[in-house]
């Protein structure tokens, strides 16, 4: 089992009041940012990583938002390379390059395959599809999203791994001279994960490609029925998921007591939190989701990540009531959803002993190989922040990796997805353990979700 | 009431739904970017002495997607074989929003292929002063609300998205936006070689605008206006995006006297 470190970079400096005036991250005016604070920012996060790694992680995630207070990472493939020199062990861990809004895909490759080669075979790729705000950020044409991430892959691996020089002619992109010198160090090309949220469509493209899916802080239940999705998916390819294919992101949240951990994970609802990543018509583009992935959301109604959600996708069809909102009562509003996320595991906060207890239910229910700690949003000073991470590598990790030898969690690396074969017809094995949750009472069996 | 029959014909080497009714002399109707709306009064009017052909565009729930269309040219294309193969040129047409951009687009490509042609604030051309709203920012419910001047207080308005959504019609406009989206995201629902491909075009055309668009601005009239040789310009006022729902006695009125000109 792999356990990795995670945080979105948060500009920290932003006025909270703006972004709740806003009514959400994407879209508030650059004027408020501030080079000095944010060139901090910047430095304290490379920072931060390497204190991962000397804190035993083994792995350091970073993602990539664009013209967002919410994530620094705008560019995130320099941070990347920075860490590559900058670290020495750890693995870096991109979840992930937005490929249809970056439209270039000869040019990622170029540029992963030179982290790879500064990182001396550290880099785990991710590719995503963008968050819907990213497709109007880049002019992407939302209704070739997946089109572009499909084709996009494709040709990256290709470029990986067909000698050169050769000519392509797509259907979105094309170049006559494809024959990037640096290849990456790990052969044939470094490990792909994907990340994602919600789409069922994404979910058996990974199955088909035998990548492992790590799961971003969505809802346990509807997290157990991907792992479904893509386990039934990887025995029609005949193979037996298991826990080499999947991983789990988690907000997390570690303190001395559970009330100064408690204090600490307000900054998950600064300015809104997640649902505030993006307004609903920035977050679900016309054509950005299938239809199975709308009705897949609509089971989730308060939502996962980046403003997607069955709450929000309703907005998009209500006329939206407008007007100054009384910040008072939003931020009590947002108070009792930090409690219902809490309630329902999506996001751990409280001493080692109480953070231990509940990943490891997180743990026994969704069956990761790796599990991903998501440090805190917001305003975070330096010092709660790196105590978090200190508090969770020291008090909680060795229960964690324990808990992992325990039950079996192997990672992709101890295990190759898609190598346990599975004979056609033959029954395949649970991915999960969704009984706890019934028990939990965390989710409904299926029965009474249909009558519901 | 006019009989009005939906049926799939094959046109053009595919499936293509259309809507058809009315009486006398063909006359096309290019739907805009949010679909067909149903028979309303300015149809019935219409339809007294005219048969209306409203075809479905590909992509809009009705009609599969062409794969092939990743323009609004190509799919300008596509209806020109299909106005040829039926044999209706030149035929009359109204084309609406995002469908009088088609109908430029066809009127580019064969200066023959149309009688008379009615653009409704059309799109398809970067207006001389203003900008097209950009629609994929907006909520369903708020782009719906921008193409009227007046919601309240246009019946016909209430009849065709009055109430709350449902699951089928969020679908619906989502097909219709979506395709929209992949024809005109970029540039944004116009095309900067229609209008030198329109210069000195003599198709008798009347140009319809409300002077309370919030969609398309009259800078995109006046872009038409500029390379369209023979265009007259209607101004309905006080009507938003939609004078055919908002006006549609006025809309029927001058419509009908330039058809018959």
């Amino acid at each position: 089992m792999l356990i990795g470190y995670f945080t979105e970079r948060p500009y920290r400096s932003v006025p909270e009041e703006e972004v709740f005036k806003n009514r959400s991250f994407f879209g508030l005016s650059n004027k408020f940012f501030d080079p000095v604070k944010g060139s901090e920012d910047y430095r304290y996060y490379i920072e931060e990583y390497r204190y991962a790694e000397e804190l035993g992680f083994d792995l350091v995630a970073l993602n990539e938002h664009h013209g967002n207070p919410f994530c620094l990472g705008s560019v995130m493939n320099v941070e990347a390379a920075v860490l590559a020199y900058a670290t020495r062990r750890v693995r870096i861990v991109l979840i992930g390059n937005p490929l249809p809004v970056l439209k270039h895909p000869l040019r990622m490759a170029e540029e992963l395959a030179e982290i790879d080669l500064i990182s001396q075979g550290r880099l785990v790729t991710g590719w995503v599809r963008g968050a819907g705000s990213e497709q109007f950020f880049n002019n992407a044409n939302p209704a070739y999203n997946r089109e572009l991430f499909n084709e996009a892959h494709d040709f990256i691996v290709q470029a990986w791994t067909k000698p050169g020089p050769w000519r392509y002619e797509g259907e979105h992109f094309h170049y006559r001279h494809v024959n990037p010198w640096a290849l990456p160090y790990q052969k044939p090309h470094p490990p792909i994960w994907i990340p994602g949220i919600l789409s069922p469509e994404t979910v058996r493209w990974c199955a088909e490609h035998r990548y492992p899916y790590i799961g971003l802080g969505t809802e346990l239940g509807p997290t157990c029925d991907l792992w479904d999705i893509y386990a039934e998916e990887a025995a029609r390819y005949g193979y037996q998921a298991g826990t080499e294919n999947f991983g789990y992101l988690l907000p997390t949240v570690v303190g001395e007591t559970d009330e100064q951990a408690q204090e600490v994970a307000k900054n998950f609802i600064f300015g809104g939190g997640q649902n505030a990543f993006a307004l609903p018509e920035y977050a679900m583009p016309s054509g950005y989701n299938s239809k199975s992935a709308i009705r897949m959301l609509a089971k989730q109604p308060t939502g996962t990540w980046l403003g997607v959600s069955g709450d929000n996708l309703q907005r998009l069809s209500k006329d939206e009531a407008r007007g100054a909102a009384d910040y008072t009562e939003v931020k009590k509003k947002l108070a009792a959803g930090l409690e219902r996320i809490e309630g329902r595991l999506q996001l751990i906060a409280g001493s080692p002993k109480t953070v231990l207890e509940k990943v490891k239910t997180v743990l026994r229910v969704l069956r990761p190989g790796v599990f991903i700690m998501f440090n805190v949003q917001g305003a975070a000073s330096n010092e709660q922040r790196m105590g978090n991470m200190r508090l969770f590598a020291q008090e909680v990790m060795p229960g964690l990796r324990e808990y992992g030898k325990e039950i079996g969690l192997l990672d992709a690396f101890q295990k190759a997805p898609g190598s346990t074969k599975l004979e056609a017809g033959a029954k395949r094995a649970p991915v999960n353990n969704r009984e706890v949750l019934y028990d939990l009472g965390l989710y409904k069996r299926p029965e009474q979700r249909a009558q519901a | 009431m006019t009989a009005v029959i939906e049926e799939t014909i094959k046109a053009a080497g595919a499936d293509l739904a259309v809507v058809r009714g009315g009486s006398g002399k063909p006359l096309l109707i290019l739907h805009d970017e949010l679909g067909y709306t149903g028979w309303m009064t300015w149809n019935e009017e219409l339809a007294l002495d005219h048969t209306l052909l409203i075809p479905l565009q590909p992509g809009f729930s009705q009609t599969p997607r062409l794969t092939w269309v990743r323009t609004y040219r190509d799919l300008a294309g596509y209806y020109s074989q299909v106005v040829r193969e039926m044999k209706l040129d030149p035929v009359d047409v109204i084309g609406f929003s995002a469908g009088g951009f088609i109908a430029a687009e066809m009127m580019a490509a064969d200066p023959k292929i149309f009688a008379h042609a009615v653009l409704v604030a059309p799109m398809g051309v970067k207006p001389e002063q203003g900008e097209i709203l950009d629609i994929f920012p907006l909520s369903i419910r708020n782009h719906l609300r921008a193409t009227v001047a007046d919601p309240e207080g246009t019946p016909e308005f209430g009849k065709i998205y009055g109430g709350e959504l449902t699951p089928e019609q969020f679908e619906a406009f989502e097909d219709a936006r979506s395709e929209t989206s992949r024809l005109g995201w970029e540039p944004y629902m116009h095309n900067p070689s229609l209008p030198h491909l329109l210069r000195g075009n003599n198709t008798p055309t009347l140009l319809v605008w409300g002077n309370r668009d919030r969609v398309v601005p009259r800078g995109c009239i006046e872009a038409y206006r500029k390379v369209l040789g023979k265009a007259q310009v209607a101004e309905i006022d006080g009507a938003g995006h939609r004078p055919e729902i908002e006006r549609p006695l006025d809309f029927v009125k001058i419509v009908g006297k330039f058809l018959a000109s």
